[in-house]
């Protein structure tokens, strides 16, 4: 290891001296070696099994007052120095279209070592031991009559990364992931139905090791799912108007992705992608003044490792700052941005806020979502509590569908299952729920949060943003909460 | 760039590291740069890189692959260990078949060849040339009062497929693309176009059109959500269509996950809609293997609105030909459009052609006959609601207008749909010539603009 990170610092440093002798006025260069392993089953048999590793480094420089950024396998020092020139010239010729100089706020240079706290290396379990755990619960789903396609999934990363930067900074970290997750899909008449565990799209995902898919009790929740998945085609379609919403933790998770943590990166309410991803509604004057949510929404920006193992938890981001805790909705108000040094000026603060990450070694470090959760209800209430006290409502688990637009005003969201609660009970399963609303309004309309004991870090690790387009994996914590007279249904209105 | 002989020369080392019955490896990768603006600056700037080499192994009918960007002698034994080591505690897949050969792969006589695809202007691109190309896109902005943002691309790249049973393919591609957004204070426009020569990209004509669509749609219009003729541009048409390929898949039907099961043969669409799977089209992109190096065939998706098949795989025609789906199945044959195995989604047409109209109209014809419609340059964020009846929900983006009594009104607030896309194909009332088109929900296809009728629009949004 001593030899590696040696050999690490030493291209770097090949890098870094380039830079500056050719005239930048800054520089960092980002040695990454990335391990993945992929294994899927479907029906009965492994889907996939794939292994891969990447091994690079990029170089982002700042040069007559605009950056430039050049990545390669290379690491040999003629291809280092190469890659570093290169940053250079696209700086210069980035220089060539600017209204200001880029303005970095200061940044204590460290040196530094983390790792993702872990009890067991993904790595080290047996390939047979993973495909013998997706065949059983392959199995379990596929026990069930009615259900016509089973697919399961587990993967584990690893990521190695060594930031150095001309100010002096030196940063040596280690971060894992693991993931999991099943579906079940029952086909009949003209319906497909599906019911996923623990959540959809992958199930879920945290920074952690091997100990994550031991904890999710993914055997014992097969049966069940499967058994739901066919249930559906005999459930009634959720009916169409205005009714109390109870979403659970997952669900509620991807909606604080869609409807808090992308409108609050600066880059987006810059304008800096509003080719692609888009802008936010969520203009510079709304700062402290907007309130964003009911006096119960408290929202935090959360790297740090005491928040939890969520996909969005690190030491440092990609340009060396620490991870922080920034407040984004108190009591309801909105008071704060995810912020990088770049952009840190814009909103009157000194320090960025920490959440500038990159893919990879290839692409550039770009404001990400870094765990943004709904702090948990301070009082104790269970979800069997929260369902006591809905007269008439909606309860929807698991989401099947989302869509909001490019300013993040209006959201559409379909979950797998839903149930109609009456007078505090679960009344009847209804299939086919979806719900649609403009973000302040909704999160004005939340009325009750469950407590910690519900609260659920939810990791999506399809997070898409960026051209060339990267995506990463971000954290969301929440609990099962309550929001009055939300729109329900109108996803099928007129079909 | 790595060459087509530096490849074979590192599949030769690959063998030798190997104790597989087969072995077979893809190469990916190249060159590619992206000049990013916004704010009429250059805040983004990038390039890159880097070669892939994926290595698949094949152990008494197990499989499994394994890939690296390290193409030294140590780099490539331990991709090689990798891909066996996962291959060997695999069970038996009776589905496996031998890896092709280069007369199977080869396909029959008939496939027209496939244009040159790599341009050396375009592989020839600085940034210096893409910063001047950028300056230019700004001084449009400039000229109108706008801001612009976007990105103009530039790549090289290669795809090749060696086996142990002496196949070889290889492809090279250049690609050059613009898109362009220019905004105003309360209105946007947006204009996108891509190709394997850089000759046939004109971003000041793109920048024009975009900055024009700001300026219309200034101060937008509230009018009511409801079904609406909408006159879709043909980046808003593949941004929708393109939701449906994923189940014009022979596994996509085996899986009982396709909204075509049951439904091949039968007339599903308007008699105006014909799609073919075209590699070697002149506007298409892409190489002509698949991933196991099998030619891809020239596929007739639907004629006059009738679906006539799918794609295969080699392994999935041959589970379909045994399955009890295969009377519903249609023509059942491999055609070319597998991906890398193993996986699990089987195959994908993925060089997507509509073709011409009887009586193809302008959009200008299209928005002349229009009493009352909207005009939509581009939709966003579309998620299926519904597999079987494919309805999707998404939004209008970048310059939506209100047509009335056959002119272009004004802009109007960005809407929500929630349309079936057999709906929308049965709708259609005009089309024009279909050209090459790029957006950012789907891949880049030959597809028309469409009139259609009834679209449903849901809701409204505050923009």
């Amino acid at each position: 290891m001593v030899n590696l990170n040696f050999r690490m610092k030493q291209i770097a440093s090949w890098a870094l001296n380039v830079a500056t002798m050719r005239g930048a006025s800054y520089a960092d260069a980002r040695i990454v070696s990335q391990r993945s392993r992929a294994l899927t089953t479907k029906n009965g048999k492994v889907g996939s099994a794939s292994d891969a590793e990447s091994v690079g480094m990029s170089v982002r420089v700042l040069s007559d007052g605009a950056w430039g950024f050049a990545a390669s396998e290379d690491l040999s020092r003629a291809g280092v120095e190469a890659t570093a020139a290169r940053a250079v010239e696209i700086a210069r010729a980035s220089a060539q279209v600017k209204q200001q100089d880029v303005r970095l706020a200061p940044e204590k240079p460290v040196t530094a070592e983390w790792t993702t706290p872990h009890r067991i290396d993904p790595f080290s379990i047996s390939v047979e031991q993973n495909i013998a755990l997706l065949l059983n619960i392959d199995s379990e789903l596929r026990a069930v009559a009615g259900v016509t396609l089973a697919e399961s999934n587990l993967n584990f990363n690893r990521e190695e990364q060594w930031f150095l930067s001309s100010e002096g900074s030196d940063i040596h970290q280690t971060k894992y992931s693991a993931g999991a997750g099943y579906t079940a899909y029952a086909f009949a008449g003209n319906e497909i139905q599906k019911r996923s565990y623990p959540n959809s799209y992958g199930g879920q995902w945290q920074n952690k090791g091997y100990e994550l898919i031991e904890e999710l009790k993914l055997v014992e929740n097969a049966r069940r799912i499967a058994e739901e998945a066919v249930a559906l085609h005999h459930a009634d379609q959720c009916p169409e108007g205005t009714f109390d919403v109870i979403l659970d933790s997952s669900q509620l998770g991807l909606q604080i992705h869609e409807s808090v943590g992308h409108p609050i990166e600066l880059d987006r309410v810059l304008g800096m992608e509003a080719n692609f991803a888009g802008t936010s509604f969520l203009t510079l004057d709304k700062l402290r003044t907007l309130r964003y949510g009911s006096a119960m929404v408290n929202v935090v920006a959360d790297a740090r490792q005491e928040h939890g193992p969520g996909l969005g938890t690190f030491g440092f981001d990609d340009e060396g700052v620490p991870a922080q805790c920034t407040p984004i909705i108190t009591n309801g108000l909105f008071t704060g941005y995810l912020s990088s040094r770049e952009t840190a000026h814009t909103i009157g603060e000194n320090r960025s806020g920490g959440t500038l990450r990159a893919e990879g070694w290839n692409r550039l470090p770009m404001i990400r979502m870094t765990n943004i959760s709904l702090l948990p209800g301070e009082k104790p209430l269970s979800l069997e509590q929260l369902i006591a006290s809905t007269d008439h409502g909606i309860l929807m688990q698991t989401n099947r569908s989302w869509s909001i637009d490019d300013r993040r005003y209006n959201f559409q969201f379909g979950c797998e299952i839903g149930w109609e609660i009456k007078h505090g009970k679960r009344a009847r399963v209804v299939k086919n729920p979806s719900y649609s609303g403009i973000t302040t309004e909704f999160w004005n309309s939340l009325d009750a949060i469950c407590s910690r004991d519900e609260w659920t870090l939810w990791g999506t690790p399809n997070c898409g943003k960026g051209q060339p387009q990267q995506v990463m994996g971000t954290g969301h914590g929440a609990a099962p909460s309550r929001f009055r007279q939300i729109k329900v249904g109108s996803a099928y209105k007129g079909s | 760039m790595l060459s087509r002989d530096q490849a074979a020369d590192i599949f030769d080392r690959i063998r030798k590291f190997s104790s597989a019955d087969e072995t077979e490896v893809l190469f990916s990768g190249g060159r590619f740069a992206l000049t990013r603006f916004a704010n009429n600056t250059i805040h983004q700037n990038v390039a890159e890189e880097n070669h892939i080499v994926s290595v698949r192994t094949v152990f008494g009918g197990r499989t499994a692959r394994a890939s690296t960007n390290k193409f030294d002698d140590d780099g490539l034994r331990r991709v090689v260990e990798s891909s066996e080591s996962l291959a060997q505690v695999q069970h038996p897949d009776p589905d496996l078949l031998p890896m092709p050969d280069s007369r199977e792969a080869a396909g029959g006589a008939g496939e027209s060849p496939v244009p040159t695809r790599h341009f050396a202007e375009t592989a020839a691109i600085t940034p210096q040339l893409r910063a001047e190309g950028v300056k230019k896109i700004v001084e449009v902005a400039q000229k109108h009062k706008l801001t612009t943002a976007g990105i103009f691309s530039s790549s090289e790249s290669v795809e090749g497929i060696f086996n142990s049973r002496g196949l070889s393919n290889w492809h090279t591609q250049t690609l050059a693309e613009v898109s362009i957004t220019m905004l105003a204070a309360d209105s946007s426009g947006w204009q996108k176009a891509n190709s394997p020569d850089v000759a046939n990209l004109d971003p000041l004509a793109l920048a024009e059109v975009a900055a024009q669509k700001a300026l219309d749609s200034a101060h937008p219009a509230e009018i009511p959500a409801g079904k609406y003729a909408v006159i879709l541009e043909p980046a808003a048409v593949l941004d929708i269509v393109g939701f449906m390929f994923w189940d014009y898949s022979g596994v996509a039907l085996l899986d009982q996950r396709s909204f075509l099961n049951g439904r091949i043969g039968s007339r599903l669409f308007g008699e105006n809609i014909t799609i073919w799977d075209d590699v070697s089209h002149p506007l298409q992109t892409g190489a002509p293997f698949d991933g196991e190096g099998m030619r891809r065939m020239r596929v007739p998706l639907v004629e006059n609105g009738v679906v006539k098949r799918v794609v295969y795989a080699r392994a999935t025609a041959e589970r379909m030909k045994r399955s009890e789906l295969r009377g519903q199945a249609g023509p059942i044959e491999a055609t070319g459009h597998g991906f890398a195995l193993p996986n699990e989604m089987g195959e994908m047409p993925l060089n997507i052609v509509f073709a011409a109209a009887q009586d193809p109209q302008t959009l200008s014809q299209m928005i002349s006959s229009t009493e009352r419609g909207v005009l939509v340059t581009r939709l966003w964020y579309i998620r299926e609601v519904e597999p079987y009846e494919k309805m999707l929900t998404g939004m209008t983006r970048d310059g939506t207008f209100l047509v009335e009594n056959g002119r272009v009104r004004q802009g109007v607030r960005n809407f929500r749909f929630n349309q079936s896309l057999i709906h929308m194909l049965s709708s259609v009332e005009a089309m024009s010539l279909p050209l090459r088109s790029c957006g950012e929900e789907s891949f880049d296809m030959v597809v028309p603009a469409m009139k259609v009728r009834d679209f449903n629009f849901t809701e409204v949004t505050k923009f």
